[in-house]
């Protein structure tokens, strides 16, 4: 426990993604089986035990703690699992009282039954040091986000892995890992060179999801119309539905199981099939905005009325297994065959197919994508006819053609300190537009410029500061940033009213005076649905 | 043993002779306070940090120490006469005797130990109580009623060894070896100390400072504190500084300042560093928790050491401290000192010279 609870200390803090993969690696490569794999699972969000209800903790802080004490120290801390870690007495040091491993922890809460998982965690708080409570607190609570996505694990561990088997690839260790339980021992014995690669196929793991690059206008000159179909590229969330041997899962594209939020999709999966979609909200068939789906993401635990509200819906694209029949080898429109026949057998329910987009000349597609401003139309998707089904993102196959980004000119109003390398700069704004006399802020940017623009926007900000709060920094309306964004949706958690989907900083006008900047209607003009 | 003080007309309560006036803590039959905030005709000052210690007084009273702290931070504007007052010695001023008494928070710091019409007043100034090789150790002195700090002043402070947070920062320095390591410190005390517990650890590499930090260091090596090789970093090439260790004050690590350096790992030695959304607030990569002040364990540890029946708590956190005592049996309140600063302040108010140490 000690050195998982060192790992999560250092995780906390680490800003950059690299640091991270550093980190993780180092742990892989000092921590002993079967520890580091719990480790892989709890930060991966792949442990399932009992867990424990904050006011139960708190509850039993306050039989070993003044109670105004724990109160006026809870106030000042404002995190409870953090308040009790710090707060519980430290016990002298005792021979026959070393802290648990963290594999004594996990095995120990599986185990529990219901009233027990409490005298086990006083227990074990008794024998950790501060660190070590807070990285139990954080893990019986279920708490224990701290930025490293399922993703960064498998980086890391390929990095790691790299040492034994050159060869591994991030792919490699998605596709093994998936079809392996925590806490994994095959997998790190693999790792290390020591057994043969385990195999993987039949279980209800993530298969490595094929991805596309955006296309740029000098890669379309170049390509063949004849060689490509097209399909509509939805705004939703990529997902692959694994329905294998009884067991069924949803997997988002990094390959994080969001089962658990989707039962009125997983439900319907009565079928024994690896596919490929795209993750809606939709009524009575239409498509809902991108907003509805987002109030349904990372949720544990779904209630009959967000089901009622929301319902999800899978626009199918692709068909990876039918039954025990690996199809990836095949071609698009071999497959593409595949999937009609698959569906007009199965008829799932909440599942439909993406249809093709059928054309002749690029331009007819210009026409189209342009056209296309309806919710749930992100652009257009190009598949090469006779790609076969890829893990990552191999250049060719597959394009991304996005409908062009809807600009805005926005006022600078708050300037925030970046992490990591861009610490010592003001690099994260909160721009704005007029409404009346004054400014709303629309939204928050901070990328899209080049280093040499960041330096000089750095400047700008301190030499135009007209008031501090910690961090930030309120700036004189003075500089207007041109930004870009994907869409925007009514959103009542923003004071404008509106929210944009990923804004970036397209253009620094240096040139325009704010009171040219758009105003508030222009932005609800854009709102679409 | 204090009821009897209220009702003997010839043992008045210390609260009759000790007042808070705006100036800050007066102590009347000998006509001087302590660590004024305003300029006074006569001041006791226990130690140089610049909420302790400020300009301008016509008398000075403090250690050899802390005068010659005061002498460097503030040249010419120290003030009017310094006296300088060897702990242990003891000073009649007006009807009062004063005795300075080691308080192990900084070199040169003292608590003020005051007796006066039969009672003895000691207040503590800032202070610790584990090791620290740069000052003479914290004395507790029996004393009638104690007058302390409370910067620590709740139980979630609770300071690790600092051989393991000086182990933390030799272990991300072997785990990234390619970057600097740059440490928020405050100029007087903490620098030092962190180089001296750098030294017992065995790290004897050249260690860089930013300028502010060297007029002190310097002092303090010709004070007879042993430091090592110390270089300047605001001189030193770029290439120079990879995985090198440098020291600043905090409010330089995050600033421009420390673009100079190779994608830095950003270190802040400092007690707040205890709590975590208090140290990502400061954008601080890696945290030590490293004090001058006592935690809230020698808190509590030094009111059943000076055994004092009543307790007076100048700044902190001095809800909790009251309520404990209070749950001990000590009479205690809080005097509700002004001017001295609470160091979540520092980052704007700009640390680099000096401010308060944590
Ligand atoms: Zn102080
Ligand atoms: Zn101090």
């Amino acid at each position: 426990m000690n050195r998982f609870a060192a790992l999560i200390d250092a995780l906390v803090f680490m800003p950059s993604r690299n640091g991270k993969i550093r980190l993780l690696v180092e742990h892989f490569a000092t921590t002993p089986d079967p520890d580091r794999g719990w480790a892989l699972a709890a930060l991966t969000g792949a442990l399932t035990f009992r867990e424990a209800k904050p006011a139960a903790i708190r509850e039993l802080a306050a039989t070993r703690v003044d109670p105004d004490l724990l109160a006026l120290s809870y106030d000042y801390v404002g995190d409870l699992a953090e308040t009790v870690a710090l707060i519980w007495p430290e016990r002298p040091e005792r021979a026959n009282s070393l802290p648990p491993s963290l594999n004594e922890v996990v095995e120990g809460l599986q185990a529990a039954k219901r009233g027990q998982v409490m005298g086990l965690v006083e227990g074990w708080l008794d024998t950790l040091d501060s660190s070590g409570r807070f990285a139990l607190l954080k893990l019986i609570t279920g708490a224990l986000r701290i930025g490293v996505s399922a993703r960064l694990a498998k980086t890391a561990l390929a990095e790691w892995g790299r040492a034994a088997r050159p060869e591994v690839s991030v792919d490699d260790v998605e596709e093994v890992w998936h079809g392996l339980t925590a806490p994994y021992p095959e997998l790190f014995a693999w790792l290390e060179g020591r057994v043969e690669r385990p195999a993987s196929g039949s279980g209800a793991g993530f298969r490595p999801m094929m991805l596309s690059h955006p296309l740029e206008e000098e890669d379309r000159a170049a390509l063949d119309p004849a060689a490509y179909a097209a399909e509509w590229k939805w705004d939703g969330i990529r997902v692959q539905l694994v329905a294998r041997g009884g067991e069924r899962r949803l997997y988002s594209r990094t390959g994080d199981d969001v089962s658990g939020a989707f039962p009125d999709i997983v439900d319907h999966m009565s079928f024994d099939a690896v596919l490929d979609g795209e993750l809606l909200v939709a009524r009575d068939g239409v498509v809902a905005p991108f907003n509805d789906l987002q109030q349904r993401l990372n949720r544990k635990t779904v209630t009959a009325q967000m089901l009622r509200d929301g319902p999800a819906w899978v626009r199918l694209y692709d068909i990876l297994f039918d039954g025990d029949e690996d199809l990836r080898g095949l071609s698009f429109v071999e497959r593409r065959a595949r999937l009609e026949r698959w569906y007009g057998a199965v008829q799932p329910r909440r599942m439909d197919l993406s249809p093709l987009v059928p054309f002749d000349r690029w331009d007819e597609l210009v026409a189209l994508r342009e056209g296309a401003r309806e919710n749930g139309i992100e652009g257009l998707m190009l598949k090469r006819r006779d790609s076969a089904y890829l893990a990552g993102r191999p250049k060719g196959p597959w394009f991304k053609w996005k409908r062009g980004a809807l600009t805005l000119d926005t006022v600078m109003m708050y300037a925030q300190r970046g992490h990591g390398k861009r610490s010592s700069y003001y690099s994260d704004y909160t721009f704005g537009v007029w409404r009346g006399e004054e400014l709303v802020p629309v939204g928050k940017a901070y990328s899209g410029f080049t280093d040499a623009e960041l330096i000089e926007l750095d400047r700008w900000v301190r030499n135009h500061t007209t008031r501090r709060y910690g961090p930030v920094r309120e700036v004189e309306a003075g500089l207007v940033l041109e930004v870009a964004f994907d869409s925007v949706h009514p959103s009542n958690r923003h004071k404008s009213g509106l929210a944009m989907r990923f804004p970036r900083i397209h253009r620094i006008r240096w040139d325009k005076p704010a009171h040219e900047a758009d105003r508030l209607e222009t932005l609800a003009a854009m709102v679409v649905g | 043993m204090s009821a009897a003080h209220q009702s003997n007309p010839d043992r008045p309560h210390p609260d009759k002779w000790i007042k808070v006036l705006p100036e800050g803590l007066y102590v009347e039959p000998g006509g001087f306070y302590i660590d004024p905030v305003r300029p006074v005709e006569r001041a006791v000052v226990t130690h140089g940090h610049s909420d302790h210690a400020r300009p301008g007084n016509r008398h000075v009273l403090a250690t050899p120490g802390t005068l010659a702290i005061m002498r460097q931070r503030m040249g010419e504007g120290v003030g009017g006469s310094l006296q300088a007052l060897e702990y242990d010695e003891s000073l009649r001023i007006g009807d009062v005797a004063v005795r300075l008494v080691p308080a192990g928070h900084v070199l040169g710091s003292a608590q003020v130990v005051m007796e006066h019409a039969g009672s003895r007043v000691v207040v503590s100034g800032d202070y610790k109580r584990r090791l620290d090789r740069t000052c003479a150790p914290f004395e507790p002195v029996p004393c009638d009623v104690f007058v302390t700090e409370a910067t620590f002043g709740l139980p979630v402070f609770r300071h690790p060894p600092d051989l393991g947070e000086v182990q933390k920062l030799l272990h991300s320095m072997a785990l990234f070896p390619e970057r600097s390591h740059v440490v928020g410190v405050y100029a007087l005390g903490k620098c030092q100390r962190l180089i001296t517990l750098l030294r017992a650890a065995g790290y004897d590499r050249p260690i860089w400072l930013h300028g502010a930090l060297e007029p002190l260091c310097r002092l303090y090596g010709s004070l007879g504190v042993e430091l090592g090789e110390l270089r300047p970093a605001t001189v030193a090439a770029k290439e120079d500084l990879k995985g090198a260790l440098v020291l600043a004050p905090p409010a330089a690590v995050a600033d421009r300042w420390a673009r100079r350096l190779a994608d830095p790992v950003v270190a802040m030695a400092s007690g707040w560093m205890r709590v975590r959304q208090r140290a990502r607030q400061r954008g601080v990569e890696l945290p030590l928790v490293i004090s001058d002040h006592a935690d809230w364990d020698e808190l509590c540890q030094t009111l059943e050491d000076v055994g004092a029946p009543e307790v007076w708590v100048t700044h902190g956190r001095e809800e909790a401290l009251v309520h404990y005592a209070t749950s001990r049996g000590i009479r205690a309140r809080a005097l509700a000192l002004i001017g001295f600063e609470d160091e979540d302040s520092e980052g704007v108010t700009g640390g680099a010279a000096g401010g308060e140490a944590s």
